[in-house]
């Protein structure tokens, strides 16, 4: 799995991998930047370790709670879940914010929109909520492309606003959109024209995203028909393991999930690393500098929205798109500063980061926290302390602690609800510590240099002197002669700038056909 | 300081000679300014102003603070719309293009106050200049195939931002982050930067402020030695030892008008300029 | 109706050409006032439904405005917009409302019900003035220390910061204030009002009873309007913190305390906040740990609407909001209402990001 970002990249760096790779640039890493390719398999090694480190750490969670293997296997399951779709957003959240600087706080709309078209178009036309009861594979397609147009819709007008305003205004339009859905008024206007209906705030039904795994598994996508071949001997696999075949279905929606965050990677990675990417840098840096650089930075901005709006609606699709249910309580502005604080943890502007902020954010502090309680319950239980039943109220807990009886409040505290404001409550002083403290995040500090190929390794033979900086004349050095000096040196090697120019306009013209 | 600017003149008058055998007049030139305006709310920054900038020459434009050079600039590389009068370059209406365009046509420009990008590293900047770069198209930038072309691209300009960060002495800094440059490194860098867009016309706005004496005197030769080349150049300054000694022609600009134009000599001796901007700062 | 839209198109033919955007809107405005006095005129819309919605939105209008000066204040003066403001309004419904609740049950139910707004005590003005008023006023001074604390903890150290980074903070804030408070008094909706109906104006039917907790709100924030009005104009710290508005910078050189002028303003916007809060709550009646949050981003928009910063601007852009949201449903069905407040918000950031007001004076 953690081959594919970097062999689908051979064609671009690997003809300068030999002459870094020995170069012992990693002595180094921070004045010459990696080789894109090293850092990635540095990178994919990183998000694996860190994979696999929480894993361990659930699956710990998992054996104190005394879960039996199905239930361990579904803890982890379901924090993969989690796990990769933050991971998908927070990369297509990067995209936006981290590459570009454009403030989208819309990305639950935007989600919502990718959801709610595919949900149409994949119902069944008998349903409660009717849809047009196409493919599987029309509705995402027609999710990912809805998302982007709504994209383009805000993109147009709203590219040129300040940062603030650019905020403010995806997040009306991210509750218009989440109004629209939750109307009933809408949902019959649909029917009316359409023949098709949301069904307003009590949600809509259609073919999940999941029957992928089911079709994959059992002929005809019919959990009741026989498995398939595949479905067979995973089945058989686990069944020697005592894992029931819900477990494995689960997985398997997992592993379509992973090749969801892989391509999103690999696309984000390769837009970081070209000169796409490399103008996306220039508009948040400075937009007037882009532009009066010839860049159409208009037309970037919108390509990049309408791009990042439609991974959104894809992310969308495969998470809450996966059950065959969804309603617009799913798509509350919530769900977008999650994301923002998924990406804030991993460093806003790298893409490993992004990956790492996701895991970090849906693991252990999204689903961390809800395991709590119970661990709680069975440190106290094996010290011999039973917590009981909590307190109906905050005051019944609070009066307590005047006799220094912390276990009712202990209890209200780890009370299934009140533990999920706590856990908002970790989110919010998460969030403010990581801006005040550490706004780069876990690996928005370092270099990535937006190009295609290694910038600091030059091909040819005059590297030597290009890759070692204090070789050249320092200031001082030229005096009157310096203008001698350097018509001389472009008449011998072609260092001057006519000669530079010379070089450029060949390329242009022959441009078409390189090797 | 009017005498030593009027001494350096004509000291230097050698130096300027190289500009006789550039200053073909027959064809267009590259850049003409015609009755250009500019008003902000109730002041008028710039009022009618024309002026030519010939092929191959390091023209001056100087005037006393808010005498309209930087919003004239604005206006030519289209950060402003004029709200009269027209920009031609190479023949060619830009009136009102939008910077980008502008930029593309080989007219390009620095800033006043060197705006690098930051975070981006010295070779970035460079590399993000030159127009037209196939990788700028997102698909040809994802795709497998074409992003071999893409990268085959990129190894060509690698070669030139490096032969451009050693040509202005920065290759040494090629890795910072631009934001760590100092005052006159981050000028050395918006100007090769800016020659990396293939121009024909560059537009610098006071590339000299800030800057000390020793890369000031390395930025000029640089600019000599690229005007050689055939570049032409079109100087914001308000230092009059710089324009005088360095210049073939000045424009003198006053309270949003021109006042004078012609060779350094021929300005220092002009009774308006002595009197508007010269006289005055005495 | 198509009629008028093109005699209006015509007439106004250079405006249009300099303002299109802008001209769109006045279009639709005037189309929709010409439709609104046919429908009147025809008795194809009833008279006591516009006068009712009108009513409405003008009282909504009232709440977004007092809700809005704080946020107003520190988002020209703090330069970021705060995104817990809406849940400084729930600290103070909250905090007052218990306060309140402590007053008026005295005796009746226990401490602990009253202090977590658990007991029903159907509460009303004329019932329990004395603790509406302590209330009122410590919901103020409760949402101010909150807003203080925050502020010490969360911003200062973060003074020189981009406004997005504050921003994100203030999300963060908005995240621990608004769980806190459903930590401590759980999730449920309340009813916390008594209703007393009084006729105040018989004039216009459908208007006819308004009730004294409707009425006490009105007065209470238009009194607090003009309060802050004139401590604005009229004082030195006002001067200071309309100059620190205009020009962070300028002020700092011109030897204006800033630290001083932030917590004041801290104090006037988060008392207001707390004293709209409180207010909100007896209006409407109930009480959730949502209620501030619901109203952000109408809030925003009325700020936005108004101008950043200008606080006869939030007062009139709440107004707008409120009043599109009520109106509009004369001819978009109700669930639209709000959708189409946020749009108005979205126009004119778009084509007027100045505000509706802007060239008017700031205050």
């Amino acid at each position: 799995m953690s081959s594919p970002p970097t062999s689908d990249d051979d064609g671009g760096s690997r003809p300068d991998s030999d002459a870094s790779s020995g170069s012992g640039s990693d002595s180094d890493p921070e004045s010459r930047s990696l080789l894109p390719e090293t850092r990635w398999q540095r990178d994919v090694i990183l998000i694996f370790a860190m994979l696999f480190g929480i894993y361990a750490l659930f699956a710990l969670i998992g054996v104190a709670l005394d879960f039996d293997t199905n239930g361990i296997l579904n803890v982890l399951r379901e924090i993969t879940l989690f796990a990769a779709v933050y991971a998908m957003l927070v990369l297509a959240l990067n995209l936006h914010w981290g590459y570009t600087g454009l403030f989208n706080i819309g990305v639950a709309g935007f989600m919502a929109v990718g959801v709610y078209t595919m949900a149409i178009l994949t119902a069944s036309p008998d349903a409660t909520a009717p849809g047009f009861g196409l493919p599987l594979w029309v509705g995402i397609v027609g999710g990912m492309v809805m998302s982007a147009l709504v994209g383009l819709v805000a993109a147009l007008p709203a590219l040129r606003l300040r940062a603030d305003y650019l905020a403010i205004v995806t997040l009306g339009l991210s509750e218009i959109i989440r109004l629209t859905f939750q109307s009933m008024q809408f949902s019959n206007a649909l029917e009316d024209t359409l023949g098709v209906a949301t069904n307003g705030g009590s949600g809509m039904n259609f073919p999940g995203t999941r029957g992928v795994v089911q079709y994959a598994f059992y002929r005809g996508g019919d959990r009741t028909s026989e498995p398939t071949v595949l479905g067979d001997a995973l089945f058989g696999l686990a069944e020697s393991f005592d894992v029931l075949p819900l477990v494995v279905l689960g997985w398997g929606y997992n592993v379509v999930l992973g090749i969801g965050v892989i391509a999103f990677y690999v696309l984000l990675v390769r837009i970081a690393n070209s000169p796409f990417g490399r103008v996306l840098k220039a508009i948040r840096e400075d937009e007037l500098v882009a532009d009066s650089l010839g860049k159409n930075t208009n037309l970037f901005k919108i390509k990049v929205f309408m791009l990042g709006c439609a991974l959104m609606g894809l992310a969308g699709i495969l998470w809450q798109g996966q059950t065959g249910y969804t309603s617009p309580h799913e798509f509350r502005p919530e769900l977008t500063f999650y994301v923002f604080i998924a990406l804030i943890i991993g460093g806003a502007g790298s893409n490993t980061g992004s990956v790492i902020g996701g895991l970090v954010f849906g693991t252990l502090l999204f689903q961390g926290p809800l395991y709590v309680p119970r661990l709680l319950q069975e440190g106290l239980a094996v010290a011999g302390v039973e917590l009981g039943t909590p307190p109906n109220t905050f005051y019944d807990a609070v009066l307590p602690l005047g006799s220094l009886d912390l276990l009712p409040m202990l209890a209200y505290a780890t009370a299934s609800t009140n533990v999920s404001y706590l856990r908002f409550v970790l989110l919010g002083v998460v969030l403010i510590l990581v801006v005040q403290r550490r706004p780069e995040g876990l690996l928005g500090h370092r270099v990535e240099t937006a190009a295609a190929v290694d910038l600091s390794n030059r091909s040819r033979s005059t590297a030597t002197d290009g890759g070692n900086p204090e070789s050249t004349s320092p200031v001082d050095e030229h005096d009157q002669e310096s203008t001698g000096g350097h018509s001389a040196r472009t008449a011998d090697d072609g260092h001057g700038l006519s000669a530079v120019r010379d070089d450029r306009d060949s390329s242009a013209t022959n441009g078409g056909h390189d090797e | 300081m009017s005498e030593q600017a009027a001494g350096s003149a004509t000291e230097t008058g050698d130096r300027t000679t190289t500009g006789d055998e550039s200053t073909v007049v027959d064809s267009p030139p590259p850049l003409r300014v015609t009755d250009l305006e500019k008003h902000f709310g109730g002041i008028t920054a710039v009022d009618g102003v024309s002026f030519d900038v010939h092929e191959g020459t390091l023209t001056g434009l100087i005037g006393p603070n808010g005498a309209g050079k930087s919003t004239a600039f604005d206006c030519i590389t289209g950060v402003y719309t004029p709200d009269a009068g027209t920009v031609e370059f190479n023949g060619e209406d830009i009136t009102g293009l939008e910077p980008f365009e502008i930029c593309n046509r080989g007219l390009v420009r620095t800033f006043q106050i060197a705006r690098e990008l930051e975070k981006m590293t010295v070779l970035e900047n460079l590399m993000l200049a030159p127009a037209g770069q196939r990788g700028e198209s997102l698909w040809q930038s994802v795709t497998p195939i074409a992003r071999r072309g893409v990268a085959a691209e990129e190894r060509e300009l690698r070669e030139r931002v490096w032969e451009t960060l050693e040509f202005f002495e920065i290759d040494h800094l090629a890795a910072s982050y631009a934001g760590t440059l100092s005052g006159g490194q981050r000028k050395l860098l918006e100007l090769s930067r800016a020659l990396m867009t293939d121009p024909d016309v560059v537009l610098l706005d006071e590339p000299l402020a800030g800057v000390n004496p020793s890369l000031e005197k390395k930025l000029l030769e640089r600019i000599h030695d690229l005007r050689e080349e055939g570049y032409t150049f079109l100087l914001v300054e308000h230092d009059m030892d710089v324009i005088m000694t360095h210049c073939e022609r000045v424009i003198v600009m006053h309270q949003g008008r021109k006042l004078a134009e012609g060779t350094p000599a021929e300005i220092t001796s002009n009774e308006r300029v002595i009197d508007a901007y010269l006289g005055g700062e005495v | 109706m198509c009629m008028s839209a093109i005699d209006t198109l015509g007439r106004g033919n250079t405006f249009v050409r300099t303002h299109p955007s802008l001209s769109l809107v006045f279009l639709v405005g005037f189309a929709l006032g010409v439709d609104l006095v046919h429908g009147l005129y025809t008795g194809r819309i009833p008279l006591e439904n516009v006068s009712r919605l009108f009513w409405n939105g003008l009282l909504v209008g009232l709440i977004l405005g007092l809700a809005g000066i704080g946020l107003s204040m520190t988002y020209s003066i703090l330069n970021f917009a705060n995104f817990s403001h809406g849940d400084l309004i729930t600290v103070g419904a909250f905090s007052g409302w218990s306060v309140t609740y402590l007053l008026a049950g005295a005796g009746v139910t226990e401490f602990g019900t009253r202090l977590l707004i658990d007991a029903n005590l159907n509460v009303t003005v004329l019932g329990d003035p004395v603790a509406v008023v302590a209330g009122l006023v410590l919901a103020s001074i409760l949402t101010i220390l909150i807003a203080l604390v925050v502020d010490r903890l969360v911003y200062r150290p973060m003074r020189d910061s981009s406004g997005i980074s504050l921003l994100i903070a203030s999300i963060g804030v908005a995240l621990v204030l608004r769980h806190l408070v459903a930590f401590v008094y759980r999730a449920h909706t309340r009813g916390v009002t008594g209703s007393e109906r009084v006729d105040i104006l018989p004039v216009l039917e459908g208007t006819g009873d308004v009730s004294v907790n409707t009425a006490t709100l009105m007065i209470v924030a238009v009194a607090l309007m003009i309060g802050v009005h004139l401590l604005v104009q009229r004082t030195k710290l006002g001067t200071a913190m309309r100059a620190m508005a205009d020009n962070q910078d300028l002020a700092l050189i011109t030897g204006i305390p800033t630290e001083r002028v932030v917590t004041w303003t801290w104090i006037l916007g988060a008392g207001l906040t707390g004293a709209a809060g409180f207010l909100i709550v007896l209006e409407r009646g109930t009480l959730d740990f949502n209620i501030g949050w619901g109203l952000l981003l109408l809030i925003f928009a009325a700020v936005i609407l108004g101008g950043i910063g200008s606080i006869y601007g939030a007062i009139g852009g709440g107004l707008v909001i409120g009043l599109t949201q009520s109106l509009s449903t004369i001819w978009i069905p109700s669930d639209f209402a709000t959708p189409a407040a946020f749009s108005l918000m979205i126009l004119v950031l778009l084509f007027r990001p100045s505000g509706l007001f802007s060239g008017v004076t700031t205050a």
